[in-house]
This record gives C-alpha cells, sequence and structure tokens, in this order.
C-alpha cells in the first residue's frame, strides 16, 4: 500500500492522478477464515484492525450486508465525547477519545478529528446537579470536564440564547477535548488499514446462517456460499436482533429509529458541539458549514432507517428557542439509521450462550464515539477471551442485575 | 407518521396522540416462577424484522390501551384490537397471514396459505 503524503499529492498533482491505489481490495470470500466479523461498520472494521494490530490475526474476513460504512457509521452526527458518570463508561469511551486523537497517524488516514469542546447544556436544576455529580465524577476517573457558568457558555457560543423563556441556560458540562470526526473517513481508514494487513472486506453479502456444532459456531451461510470460521464477531448495530436469532440466541435489544438532519450550509457560527438534553436536541457546525443537527429517537420497533417527521420538529422547535438563528435556516436532508438500545443503556461487549460467537451491539444512539474503544475491547476479547475494557458489558449483567445505567446518568442524547 | 386505529374510541389516531408500550402479549412472570422465565419476561425481547405485536396507549385522546399488529420492516400496520386478551384474534391473525404467508412471532405462527 502506498502513503497518503503531502510528497504523494504533488507526485500524482504531476501525472493527472493516474497513481492512486484502490484503498482496499474486494476480493471473493474463501472457504476458510480464522474470524470473521460480520457487519462493515465502523465498530466492525475496527475490531478487525485491532485483530490484526494488537493480535497478529489477519486471516479475517468483514461480510457486509450493503456497503461499507453504510450504516449508523454513516447515519450519525460524528460527535466524540467521554463525559460519562459510570466507571466502565468512562473506561472505554475515554480510551475511544484517546485513539481519535492519534488515529489519523495510526490509520495513515485523515479522519479530520477535530476537538472543538462539547458542551452539554443544564437547562434545569436537576441537570445542574446532575452535570456537577459528573464533573466530580469524571475528576475521579481522570477525565478532563468541568462545569461552566451561564457567562462561559456565551463567550464560547455567541449566537446562543441564555434566557429562553422555556429553557434558560443555567450552566453546562464541558469537555474541550472532546468534538468531532469525519465518519465516513473512520471507516474508509479502517477499512484500508485492513485490507493492507491481508483481510478480506466483502460487501455485498448478507449472513443468512450461523452454523454450529455441539454449541460451538463453525461457519455461516452468505447469500455468496458457505464460510467456516472459528470466531465469529456479530458487530451489526440495529440488526443485532435479527443476526442474534440466526445465532441462536436472544437480546435484551430494541430497535429504533434515530433521526438528524443538515442545514444549507453557512458562514461559520459555532466552533464547538453543544447539545441540549432536556428539548432533545444537539448540534455542530460541518467544516462544510452546514449545521448538523441531531434529534432524539423514535418510541417503537423499526427498522426502515426512516423516522417520524414530528420528532424533526420538536427537535427544530427547541433548537429555535436556544438558538435564535436557527429560524432561518433551510435544511438541506434529513436521515435515520436504526439504533440497537439496551435497557440501561450501555452497550454489550461479550461472549454469548454459542460458544465461538461474540456480540459487540447496544450502542444505541452513541455509537461512533467509540468506535475505536468498541473495536479495541472487542478484538482484545476475541483473541484472548476477556478484556479490561469489556469486562462490565457481558450479556449477564442483566440477569445479574449489574446495570451501567448512563439512561439517566447521560439523558437522552447519548 | 404511523396512524392507528384505536379500538376504543374508534379515532384513527395520529402517532402524536399515542404512546408506545412495547411487546405485547408478555407472560408476566413473578414469584414462583423460575430464574430463567423471570430473566426472559424482563430483557429477552422479540424486536424482529417483521411482524411484530405491540401494546399502545391513545394518551392524548381516550386514555386506553390497545394492541397493535405492525410490520417493522415497511411500517404496515395490519389492524388493532382491545387489550383485554392474551393472544391476537383470529381476524388480525388471517390479516397478517393474507400479506405475510409463514410469518412466526413467538409461539404464534401463522397458517400456511
Amino acid at each position: 500500500m502506498r502513503r497518503y503524503s503531502a510528497f504523494a499529492i504533488a507526485r500524482e498533482a504531476l501525472r493527472y492522478h493516474a497513481g492512486w491505489e484502490k484503498a482496499w481490495a474486494s476480493p471473493e470470500p474463501r472457504r476458510k477464515y480464522d474470524v470473521v466479523i460480520v457487519g462493515a461498520g465502523g465498530h466492525g472494521l475496527a475490531t478487525a484492525f485491532y485483530l490484526g494490530r494488537n493480535f497478529g490475526i489477519t486471516n479475517v474476513a468483514v461480510i457486509e450486508k450493503g456497503w461499507l460504512g453504510g450504516g449508523n457509521t454513516g447515519r450519525n452526527t460524528t460527535i466524540i465525547r467521554s463525559n460519562y458518570l459510570q466507571d466502565p463508561s468512562a473506561a472505554i469511551y475515554e480510551k475511544s477519545r484517546s485513539l481519535y486523537e492519534t488515529m489519523s497517524q495510526d490509520l495513515n488516514y485523515n479522519v479530520m478529528y477535530s476537538p472543538r469542546g462539547v458542551m452539554m447544556l443544564a437547562q434545569t436544576q436537576a441537570e445542574v446537579r446532575g452535570y456537577l455529580r459528573t464533573a466530580q465524577a469524571n475528576t475521579l476517573q481522570g477525565v478532563t470536564t468541568r462545569f461552566i457558568d451561564p457567562p462561559e457558555v456565551k463567550k464560547l457560543v455567541p449566537i446562543i440564547n441564555l434566557d429562553g423563556p422555556r429553557y434558560p441556560v443555567l450552566g453546562a458540562l464541558w469537555q474541550d477535548r472532546a468534538g468531532t470526526a469525519r465518519h465516513d473517513a473512520v471507516a474508509w481508514g479502517y477499512a484500508r488499514a485492513c485490507s493492507d494487513m491481508g483481510m478480506d472486506i466483502i460487501q455485498q453479502c448478507e449472513v443468512t446462517a450461523v452454523r454450529r456444532e455441539g454449541g460451538r459456531v463453525v461457519g455461516v451461510d452468505t447469500s455468496r456460499g458457505a464460510i467456516d470460521c472459528d470466531k465469529l464477531g456479530i458487530v451489526v448495530a440495529g440488526n443485532s436482533g435479527v443476526m442474534a436469532e440466526r445465532a441462536g440466541f436472544r437480546l435484551p435489544i430494541d430497535s429504533v429509529a434515530l433521526q438528524a438532519l443538515v442545514s444549507e450550509p453557512i458562514k461559520p457560527c459555532m466552533d464547538v458541539v453543544v447539545m441540549a438534553n432536556t428539548v432533545h436536541g444537539y448540534m455542530s457546525q460541518s467544516d462544510k458549514g452546514e449545521m448538523v443537527i441531531g434529534g432524539g429517537a423514535d418510541g417503537y420497533n423499526n427498522y426502515t432507517q426512516r423516522g417520524s417527521f414530528h420528532h424533526i420538529e420538536e427537535t427544530v422547535r427547541a433548537l429555535v428557542e436556544t438558538f435564535p438563528m436557527v429560524s432561518r435556516l433551510k435544511m438541506l436532508r434529513q436521515w435515520g439509521g436504526i439504533v440497537d438500545m439496551t435497557g440501561d443503556r450501555s452497550p454489550i461487549l461479550s461472549k454469548t450462550p454459542v460458544e465461538g460467537v461474540f456480540i459487540n451491539c447496544g450502542w444505541g444512539t452513541g455509537g461512533f464515539k467509540a468506535t475505536p474503544g468498541s473495536g479495541w475491547a472487542m478484538a482484545e476479547l476475541m483473541a484472548k477471551g476477556h478484556s479490561p475494557l469489556a469486562e462490565a458489558y457481558t450479556l449477564d449483567r442483566f440477569r445479574e442485575g449489574r446495570f451501567i445505567d448512563e439512561s439517566v446518568a447521560a439523558g437522552v442524547a447519548h | 407518521m404511523l396512524i392507528l386505529h384505536c379500538p376504543y374510541c374508534g379515532v384513527m389516531a395520529d402517532e402524536t396522540e399515542l404512546h408506545g408500550g412495547g411487546e405485547a402479549h408478555l407472560t408476566r412472570h413473578g414469584p414462583g416462577s423460575s430464574d430463567e422465565e423471570f430473566h426472559d419476561y424482563l430483557f429477552a425481547k422479540e424486536n424482529p424484522r417483521g411482524v411484530h405485536f405491540e401494546r399502545w396507549r391513545h394518551v392524548n385522546g381516550c386514555g386506553k390501551w390497545f394492541h397493535a399488529a405492525r410490520d417493522t420492516a415497511t411500517l404496515e400496520v395490519f389492524g388493532t384490537y382491545s387489550a383485554q386478551t392474551t393472544e391476537p384474534p383470529q381476524a388480525i391473525r388471517d390479516a397478517i397471514t393474507a400479506r405475510r404467508p409463514g410469518w412466526t412471532w413467538r409461539h404464534l405462527a401463522g397458517s400456511a396459505k
């Protein structure tokens, strides 16, 4: 693989850009792999990447029903933060955030990580108390956050209206090393690095059955033939329940639609990410100038990758109060993704009742930020059978009552 | 927007009038049940891609709970029916079978056409 560099751009500029290689190969599936990962989204590709990078396991296939990074990896609002309340959450999300800091160098692929800072507005007294508690918990966890007062909020976000009649801004939880990254580039960068290690990325190939012998996985049937494997990783977000059923077990997961939208591009007006959990809205400005807006999830099971319009209306209505200038914006695009929600709003990174089958799911509405950390922990779990970062996230925690309750701690926008 | 017919007050209710109550026809295992039964009741979700039975409440209307049969992959509604039942009525099952021959849901199975 030729490295990307400023020199490479100069070289190609002089020869009509004829020398760029394909970023990843598209091979025919082989009959047998050591490890098969189902799902070539960010989390699946990151799992494959760290299996190779950290454990030298490169006889790996990543199988994708649609196209690479076409699910929630390409449908999120690209926010990266680690200001969670519970210790296991802080550990894996902070690991993830720290991996984002060096990802462009690690992958030799510009993922445009922008540590612009994430601000979570406190608009009720309960939120003020909650975020003060989170800030103190974060201090103990080694995650740098602090609670800031309204004047500092205004200084960081001049377009904000602090005195909304219904939900005034009473302060905010501020993490200045959080930010955003280019979501597609994360998937593409991992795919390119995996392909370079000799892994096969097989797109347009649906896994239709998980073959088992004596309680152990032996392979998968796909729309492009049978593939044998010693270990199987299921990393399919919204379709986790469907894949689990094919492997013979059930999950504590509901699949629901979550929506986002972007405005027409405008001049730079906001250089941080602002989340307003009380009113179900969050907003940042992309490098192209679009205001990227995320809203709340629908309240019923849905696999259609489109949500209900009234959620868009609620989100925008709330944002208009906090950011009056939004009322003048035209919206360009709206889309939905299917998120896999657990009861405690924390993920599942676990062995399963089928030996050799591992599952990574339940990231719900907040999976993008966790992409590298999730892959790191999942790779360790699959290679060694246990991982300190994944320890708390077993499937058994529901049976045993060891919930990692972020549903109260993180509010709705997760 | 999802529109469901409320079997109690007869209104075709917009989603904004309704509140989803999750999976329907659960057996509410309690004292005396096995750990496995209690665990499955609480956590083993059906979450199907396809035919699904759900509880809904006409919260900004008559306030009553009812059941709906829906397809989660297409958002098609097969019908709504009273909550005073432990299984979907035959008319609803027939309506589903007409559109999705061979459907299954938990212990319920559509008759082959």
